[in-house]
């Protein structure tokens, strides 16, 4: 029975606050208009944010995620005080990766890397890229794959063969009549490659970077033909899996510590970077520009909620003489008040239900239009609809105590 | 007949800044149930505070009022509004409709406040007060379609949908012409002879006054005459004996 009468008072409260709204829609829709473009905003601005973040974790692990890299690094300046960069600085060998491959658990691939900048050509064609001198492992450490033609294999290495297997990009500029690749000369410099096989292609990444400009040979061919060197650039691994590399990072380093016979306390000449790393660096940043820009769409749900305060306000001026009129026919000043709240919170509702509409078709439009990655999270409808609806019961507030407390007297002679 | 509302030695004060004003110095009377009883006086009367503190609205500074047995000094401010839901229709001079908003909606208006009335059922005991007033025709109509007289008569409707013990009416035809005017007091003479309603009319015009049972007239917050009416005139009579209305012709 109570429950009936609790339901009862409930019902007529909405109806009493939804026919004043009505006799007012277009001042109700003006009011909302400041929740619909924060709500909207939030929205649109998270899922932005949530589908640059994923994209970009999507690029890493396309790049192989449980990729480790090795490269030299040393903070001693030279004499003269002159630092280097971590090309010319010379501390990796071949050793290093033979011990790093003997060694160290949780890896399931060791490559060294060297690489050459140069002009790859083929006839009347020519085209600026870099070699890179790897073992056959760099394919599954990095998520390569071949589409025609094969890998080059040990054997191809121990001979410092001059075979390659180059990228689309590379084919699409040295073999502009169609001929299939494999199986062709192009020259590197002045030293003649056969090609031996063609990736698949990989497009570009987030950063816009191309994926399929890529030149590969072996290692040894690169250093002994290309470079005439006996360092390397950088020796790649692959841990077992992602929980792995922090472990496996450990591993490595204690390894080439060793191998260069560093004693406790002298620095590491060289650096140990895993991929995970970079997404948490890169990762940090997209999720602060998400933060910054959803504070700055928080910011207008928040001027939404002022202007619900604001026309709160002139409508308990403008509705004295009702205020009176209903006190005197019976209402009680709670029942004032929870008749201005209600409108409050029915305008800021309403106002978040049309936000979230259409904060999700702008972000539907943006990703298909802009062709940008957006995900809308079901936490960001949630949270901004609950701050919508927080809003209109704060901003409501007040007006709502001011009407309640109208003496009924004053209220029915105001003019 | 029992007294719906009796007063006894009422005074109201007002404290304006240093001054206390003293709006009723010691008033008593009483109405009984069925009676239709006119309050006069002009301004300054204390007519304005008796009609606020009849309503429930405000309370006097000493005395005791009574109404239907209930002693109202006791009474807080949520128990005076319940208090005035179930037992006091008000007619305003301004009627104080609702605009944009349907006749049988504002005459559904006080039972909306009141818990346990279903939505038909407030539909039905609307649609029955527009009726009891002659607008049950006109009941979808918002007040702007409305005459003034209508627009009163709606006011009217509103007041008996809760079924008070005593209807009070504060200068309700003065904002009407003479013929709109009888028309409300000839409505208001067979709510109260016919359906046996306790009316409490406040006015300054004496004519008015005179299709009432019983006159008070206040003065200087005194009861200066309280006399009843043995000739009360009929306002059915009345508005037939006015001349055609002339201000417009129909050709």
């Amino acid at each position: 029975m109570i429950i009936k009468l609790v339901k009862m008072s409930v019902i007529n409260l909405l109806r009493i606050a939804l026919k004043a709204l009505q006799r007012n829609k277009l001042r109700a829709f003006l009011t909302m208009l400041g929740i619909i473009i924060g709500v909207a905003s939030v929205i649109t601005m998270m899922s932005i944010g949530e589908g640059s973040k994923q994209s970009i974790t999507a690029t890493f692990s396309n790049m192989g995620a449980n990729m480790i890299t090795v490269m030299p690094y040393n903070n001693m300046p030279m004499p003269g005080g002159v630092r280097l960069g971590a090309a010319s600085v010379q501390t990796l060998t071949l050793s290093d990766v033979t011990k790093v491959k003997e060694n160290v658990h949780n890896i399931s691939a060791v490559s060294p890397g060297v690489s050459s900048s140069g002009q790859a050509i083929k006839g009347a064609n020519n085209w600026p890229t870099s070699m890179q001198g790897v073992s056959p492992d760099y394919l599954f450490i990095r998520k390569l794959s071949i589409a025609k033609g094969t890998n080059f294999t040990d054997e191809q290495i121990r001979e410092s063969a001059k075979v390659c297997v180059i990228g689309q990009t590379v084919v699409d500029n040295l073999f502009t009549n169609g001929v299939n690749p494999v199986g062709q000369i192009i020259r590197f410099g002045k030293i003649p490659f056969q090609v031996i096989g063609v990736l698949a292609p990989k497009g570009q990444n987030t950063f816009g970077q191309d994926q399929d400009d890529i030149l590969l040979a072996p290692y040894t061919t690169v250093m002994k033909r290309v470079l005439a060197t006996i360092y390397l650039q950088n020796i790649y691994a692959s841990a077992v899996s992602e929980n792995a590399s922090s472990g496996a990072t450990d591993e490595i380093i204690q390894t080439i510590r060793d191998n260069h016979h560093l004693r406790a306390g002298v620095e590491n000449d060289f650096d140990v970077r895993t991929q995970a790393d970079l997404i948490q660096t890169i990762g940090s940043t997209s999720s602060m520009m998400t933060t910054l820009l959803t504070a700055v769409a928080g910011i207008s749900l928040v001027i939404g909620g002022i202007g619900i305060m604001n026309i709160m306000y002139v409508s308990v001026t403008e509705r004295t003489r009702e205020i009176g009129l209903r006190m005197s026919i019976g209402a009680r000043g709670k029942d004032i008040m929870w008749q201005f709240l209600t409108e409050a919170v029915m305008i800021s509702i309403t106002g978040g239900l049309i936000g979230v509409t259409l904060g999700i078709t702008a972000s539907l439009t943006i990703s298909n239009l802009l062709s940008w990655p957006t995900i809308i999270s079901e936490s960001s409808i949630i949270i901004s609809f609950l701050v919508c609806a927080l809003t209109g019961v704060f901003f409501g507030y007040y007006p709502a105590v001011k009407a309640s407390q109208l003496d009924p007297i004053e209220a029915l002679r105001y003019e | 007949m029992g007294f719906i509302l009796e007063i006894k030695e009422l005074k109201r004060e007002f404290v304006v800044g240093s001054q206390i004003v003293r709006a009723l110095k010691g008033v008593s009377f009483s109405v009984e149930t069925g009676e239709f009883l006119t309050i006069m006086g002009s301004s300054g009367s204390g007519k304005s505070t008796m009609l606020n503190i009849l309503g429930c609205l405000d309370k006097a500074t000493s005395g005791e009022y009574l109404l239907d047995g209930v002693n109202v000094k006791q009474l807080d401010r949520d128990a005076l509004a319940t208090l005035r839901n179930k037992k006091i229709g008000f007619v305003f001079q301004a009627y104080n409709l609702l605009p944009r908003t349907s006749a049988l909606e504002n005459v559904e208006l006080p039972l909306l406040y009141q818990k346990g009335v279903s939505h038909k059922d407030r539909r039905d005991r609307a649609m029955t007060a527009l009726e009891q007033v002659k607008l049950a025709d006109r009941y979808d109509h918002t007040p702007s379609q409305l005459s003034g007289g209508q627009q009163q008569r709606v006011a009217i409707a509103r007041a008996l949908v809760n079924e008070p013990v005593m209807i009070l009416a504060d200068e309700a035809t003065g904002n009407l012409d003479t013929r709109t005017s009888y028309e409300i007091m000839t409505l208001m003479q067979e709510l109260n002879q016919d359906h046996k309603k306790t009316i409490v009319f406040v006015t300054h015009e004496p004519d008015i006054a005179a299709f009432s049972s019983r006159t008070v007239m206040l003065r200087d917050g005194i009861v200066q005459r309280d006399t009843p009416n043995a000739n009360i005139k009929s306002a059915r009579e009345a508005l037939n004996s006015l001349p055609v209305s002339d201000d417009y012709q129909i050709s």
